[in-house]
């Protein structure tokens, strides 16, 4: 069953939600399915337990972070410049990112299939980070949400245990966010370099050190 | 006593010897370890006192599973920031005389984990490490070696003087101040009575080696 198929089974079956696919260029080709939060608990209860698509296996939840990018695209444009017309470059600037997202892979134990790759985005990055658990379906997603919720900061609602699994209770960061700063504990570094180098260079300077 | 006279006397069957070596051999003959590891290390840990390494041959051979009743401690493995106030309340626990194995890359240092955001830069930030071994992760042999290099320390310590043992000594700690958990890091990050960073001149780091600069 391909993604497009799966995707006008859901619309058929879950009225109101919005899917998109979302194209994987790599020679991988495993295009994902972006689905709206507010809907995304009955279509992943569809795809679960619908009769032809029986995706009874979650083998991996992971988060990614999307922070605010700003890409210019340079694209040529006929201009009439002086009663001459020319070729002049446009920059245009648009805004990308700025969301968490948490990525499911779902497969079918039943009908031999996967992987479905499913992926949930939230408003924001600061506190509209509310995702729908699924965790009430797959068991399976219960450490993972956990993990991504430790690590990313994403909320899932519907969790029935949602505490933070490898950092301690009390720790505000999250530190697979691509803003995370770790803490300065850079006083020995036998061989630094890179940013390695950079971070023990300021904590000296800060120390007053060589 | 003059080694050649105790050497002469022990050929005629005549054992002499002192307090301070009958002590000495007392302790490092049965060191005892606590039951306890990390990581993988944990695992040639373990292989070093099964039948084939047998560090039981060295006096080592019963792990004890409770800090009360060991002497040593064989931090074996990668220390989180998350378990190293346990590590350190362990250490608290074991009584006096105690000793510390740092085992493998990640104990001392962190190894290759060093730049992770839950890793420990070593244990020797809490406690006194009296044996480093290298390695990701050592083999059963250097676990040996380091059992070894331990038992000569022990064997080469003074009951009396300025340079005796700390547990001689009532001026010396025998208990660490303990890590709390902080808002972003372990609070304090490091003991500074136990730990001074090596000094390491980065100034020269990083520059092209190639010679032509």
């Amino acid at each position: 069953m391909t993604l497009e198929a799966i995707k006008s089974e859901i619309e058929a079956n879950v009225p109101g939600c919005q899917l998109e696919i979302i194209p994987n260029t790599s020679p991988s080709a495993q295009h994902s399915l972006l689905v709206d939060p507010a809907h995304a608990l009955t279509v992943a209860s569809f795809l679960r337990d619908g009769a032809t698509v029986r995706l009874d296996y979650c083998s991996n939840v992971t988060g990614i972070d999307w922070p605010v990018k700003e890409v210019s695209t340079k694209t040529k444009v006929k201009k009439i410049v002086d009663g001459v017309e020319k070729d002049v470059d446009e920059v245009v600037k648009t805004q990308t990112g700025g969301y968490l997202e948490v990525v499911y892979h779902l497969y079918s134990m039943e009908q031999r299939q996967g992987p479905v790759i499913l992926r949930m985005r939230t408003e924001d990055r600061a506190d509209r980070v509310h995702l729908p658990s699924f965790t009430p379906l797959w068991r399976s997603a219960d450490f993972q949400e956990r993990e991504i919720f430790d690590l990313f900061g994403v909320i899932f609602d519907g969790h029935p245990d949602l505490r933070r699994l490898l950092m301690w209770e009390g720790f505000v960061d999250h530190p697979m966010r691509r803003d995370y700063v770790d803490p300065d504990d850079y006083e020995y570094e036998p061989t630094p370099h890179n940013e390695v180098l950079k971070r023990a260079r300021e904590h000296q300077s800060a120390e007053g050190g060589l | 006593m003059d080694e050649q006279l105790k050497s002469e006397l022990s050929r005629q069957g005549v054992v002499a010897t002192s307090l301070q070596e009958l002590y000495n051999w007392g302790r490092k003959s049965s060191l005892w370890p606590l039951n306890f590891g990390l990581a993988c290390c944990a695992i040639e840990m373990i292989a070093t006192t099964m039948a084939r390494y047998d560090l039981a041959r060295f006096g080592a051979e019963v792990f004890r599973p409770s800090p009360r009743q060991a002497d040593l401690m064989i931090v074996a493995g990668t220390v989180t920031k998350k378990m190293a106030p346990q590590v350190v309340r362990l250490y608290n626990q074991m009584p006096e005389p105690k000793y510390v194995i740092s085992m493998g890359a990640c104990a001392i240092s962190g190894g290759p984990f060093k730049q992770g955001y839950n890793v420990l830069k070593g244990i020797d930030r809490y406690i006194p490490v009296d044996v480093y071994i290298p390695g990701c992760p050592p083999r059963p042999e250097a676990l040996i070696d380091a059992f070894l290099m331990l038992q000569k320390k022990i064997d080469e310590q003074y009951l009396t003087g300025p340079n005796r043992p700390r547990h001689l000594n009532a001026d010396m700690p025998s208990e660490f101040v303990v890590p709390e958990f902080g808002e972003h890091d372990l609070e304090p990050t490091q003991n500074r009575d136990v730990w001074k960073a090596p000094l390491v001149n980065i100034s020269i780091a990083g520059k092209n080696d190639s010679g032509s600069d």
